[in-house]
């Protein structure tokens, strides 16, 4: 168990920086995720943390011990692939046991590991097999086990669930989650599924070109993102982004979407955006859960206005719709008996309380 | 209505399918024209030294039908399998191949796995360049490999020439470069990962050559060790040039040396000799066949 430390961690290859100085610190059993589109350096972080990868500058720290130049073996870690890199010609137990034996722990030691391993994974009765008669979902069970006897300071996933099936995907999550629970090891863990990243992490580092776009517990950052790029990743569907400007209307300042169109603010809001200029170009980003149907009473904050549809798309439990504002399209969710139909009017309520407004050329959320 | 929907759409299909299966039909009459052509080819020299080799001499000579045996007979076999000298050559080249194979074995094999797996400046070139090795013909080679011996010879008083262990210095100029240059491509074809986690797991770049690429590509390997076989048994030139003396000698040049006296050719025991000099080769394709095939990656990754 131990804590890691990356200080200004760069990684060069030719004249390309695939990581441009990241700085983060992941306490001992925490949980951290690192999310981002592909080719956000996330893969390249794990595998520098990993030891896969020599990191151009900057240094790496397990447990308070600068680990650059260590080599993998002796870091302490364990990782588990998008791949599950099984070794084929070894059976389930040979595969987890191969690096106890490759230190040479006692045969009774290795044994009660692998069994207790294999017991919390569920796969005893699969120990004498070879990889390539298990499933997706067993191997990558297996490729846990191995991770797991080894006892290690850190976790390293790389994509781990990107090559199951949906479903396997979702039950393999809670797998991953219930392990993490018992054995608390630190754990690092890359994907570019925000689902994933949200419902797994105790915090979510969002990376975008090789840099950190915000680091935040899940509800930080689906509720506080700090830029476009963070808001517009996490959540889906995605947030709206709609152009707009801050104009004063009566003493009260509005939010103005279209010439016909324009919310006065709530009082917390209008008091936080005072003091942007006027004529900033900006955004207004609204998640679809707050935009839906106008009901008779709405509460503070709350503002009505009248749209016609493009689409909807019933889900059952909500209906997805989505409009055209000033260009955007905007996505909103109903009630499946609001009675909304494609190309039909809807009076549409927006929740302004959650509203974010971003700057358009920065891409700051202020 | 129905029926006629039916009528209308079945001629329609059956002229699809038709043109299909025609298609399919030709391709299979040309496949198994050339298939036999190839056979016949491959095929009708081994009968006819299977046929000549259980001719005596006078009937060897006496110009009867050369697809017929009329008066067959072992005596052929009884005599070479019962001459000390051909045992000789057969010893001579057994011991030479399994050598050869060995040396080559624990030569290209670690060399494929650097050259593969352990990027260091200029592997790519070197790995390049073993192949180009591989492309200078041995006629090309012999003199110069001829003058260097005679020189270490010269320099050392350790006499090579004309000895039968010249040729595992010899051979592996020929079985090293090819044998690498496969093993490159099945260590290339194993994933990245599993490398990775092995050396995770601890495993020094030996231990992941010997615990992990080795018996995963064990097919190549024994591809390759065929190859490396079947390369060191079969070769002619640099036998003949490089020994001489009848105990010296390896199977392919001790037969045409020994069983060609003069104008006088043995007919009979040349076909023998060959025809047993090709068995080892056959049994050892026939057990290892199944390897070139077996797909022992399967189940390492995603799969």
């Amino acid at each position: 168990m131990a804590d890691v430390t990356l200080r200004k961690v760069v990684k060069r290859y030719d004249e390309v920086e695939a990581v441009r100085g990241i700085d983060l610190d992941i306490a001992d059993h925490e949980f951290v995720v690192l999310v981002g589109p592909s080719g956000c350096g996330k893969s390249t972080t794990l595998r520098m943390i990993a030891g896969l990868e020599d990191i151009s500058d900057g240094d790496i720290m397990i447990g308070g011990d600068v680990v650059n130049d260590v080599p993998p073996k002796d870091r302490d870690i364990a990782m588990v692939f998008q791949n599950y890199a099984l070794y084929p010609h070894m059976t389930v137990a040979e595969n987890m046991s191969f690096g106890l034996r490759l230190k040479r722990y006692p045969k009774a030691e290795i044994k009660s590991r692998v069994d207790e391993a294999a017991r919390m994974l569920d796969i005893v009765e699969l120990v004498d097999r070879k990889p390539k008669q298990l499933s997706g979902g067993q191997r990558q069970r297996v490729a846990m086990g191995r991770a797991i006897v080894r006892n290690p300071k850190v976790f390293l996933f790389d994509e781990p669930l990107s090559n199951l099936d949906a479903k396997l995907r979702v039950q393999m999550r809670i797998e991953i989650k219930k392990v993490h629970q018992k054995v608390r090891t630190t754990t690092v863990y890359v994907t570019h599924d925000q689902v994933e990243a949200m419902t797994l992490a105790d915090r979510v580092v969002v990376m975008n070109h090789g840099r950190i776009e915000q680091i935040g517990t899940p509800n930080e950052l689906y509720h506080k993102p700090a830029t476009k790029f963070v808001a517009s990743f996490i959540g889906s569907p995605a947030m709206n982004f709609i152009p707009c400007r801050l104009e004063e209307l009566a003493g009260k300042l509005h939010v103005r979407l279209t010439d016909r169109i324009a919310f006065p603010l709530p009082p917390a809001r209008a008091a936080r955006y005072q003091r942007i200029p006027r004529d900033d170009k900006l955004l207004l980003g609204l998640r679809p859960e707050h935009i839906a149907e106008a009901r008779p009473h709405p509460a503070p904050g709350v503002e009505t206005f009248d749209t016609v549809l493009d689409v909807t798309e019933p889900m059952g439990m909500e209906t997805l719709i989505y409009f055209t504002l000033e260009g955007a399209q905007v996505c909103g969710r109903v009630n499946p008996n609001a009675g909304a139909q494609d190309g039909a009017p809807l009076r549409l309520a927006v929740d302004l309380n959650n509203m974010h407004l971003l700057n358009e050329v920065t891409g700051v959320v202020l | 209505m129905s029926t006629l929907t039916v009528d209308k759409a079945g001629p329609t299909r059956k002229v699809k399918y038709g043109s299909m299966s025609r298609d399919r039909a030709w391709a299979l009459r040309w496949s198994y024209f050339f298939l036999i052509l190839f056979a016949i080819f491959s095929l009708v020299p081994p009968l006819y030294m299977l046929i000549t080799s259980l001719k005596s001499s006078a009937e060897i000579s006496a110009a009867t039908n050369p697809w017929w045996v009329f008066h067959p007979t072992l005596s052929n076999y009884i005599e070479l399998l019962t001459s000390n000298q051909f045992l000789r050559f057969f010893w001579n080249s057994a011991m030479v191949a399994i050598i050869v194979v060995t040396i080559t074995m624990l030569i290209s094999v670690p060399a494929a796995f650097a050259l593969a797996r352990m990027k260091f400046w200029g592997s790519a070139t070197l790995a390049t360049g073993v192949f180009l090795t591989y492309l200078i013909p041995d006629s090309l080679l012999f003199i110069p490999l001829f003058k260097m011996l005679v020189m270490v010879g010269d320099w050392t008083g350790i006499q090579l020439i004309n000895r039968w262990y010249v040729l595992l210095f010899i051979y592996p100029t020929l079985t090293v470069p090819f044998c690498t240059w496969i093993m490159i491509g099945y260590f290339a074809s194993i994933p990245k990962e599993l490398d990775e986690a092995a050396i995770i797991d601890g495993a020094s770049w030996f231990q992941t050559l010997t615990r992990i690429f080795i018996p995963v590509a064990l097919p190549g390997i024994i591809a390759a060790t065929i190859f490396a076989f079947t390369v060191s048994w079969a070769q002619f030139l640099y036998p003949l040039v490089f020994t001489t003396s009848t105990d010296q000698l390896v199977l392919p040049v001790g037969i045409i040396t020994t069983l060609i006296k003069g104008d006088v050719f043995n007919w009979g025991q040349i076909m023998t000799g060959a025809l047993l000099g090709a068995a080892p080769p056959l049994i050892i394709y026939a057990f290892l066949m199944d390897y070139y095939i077996a797909g022992l990656t399967a189940g390492a990754t995603k799969g």
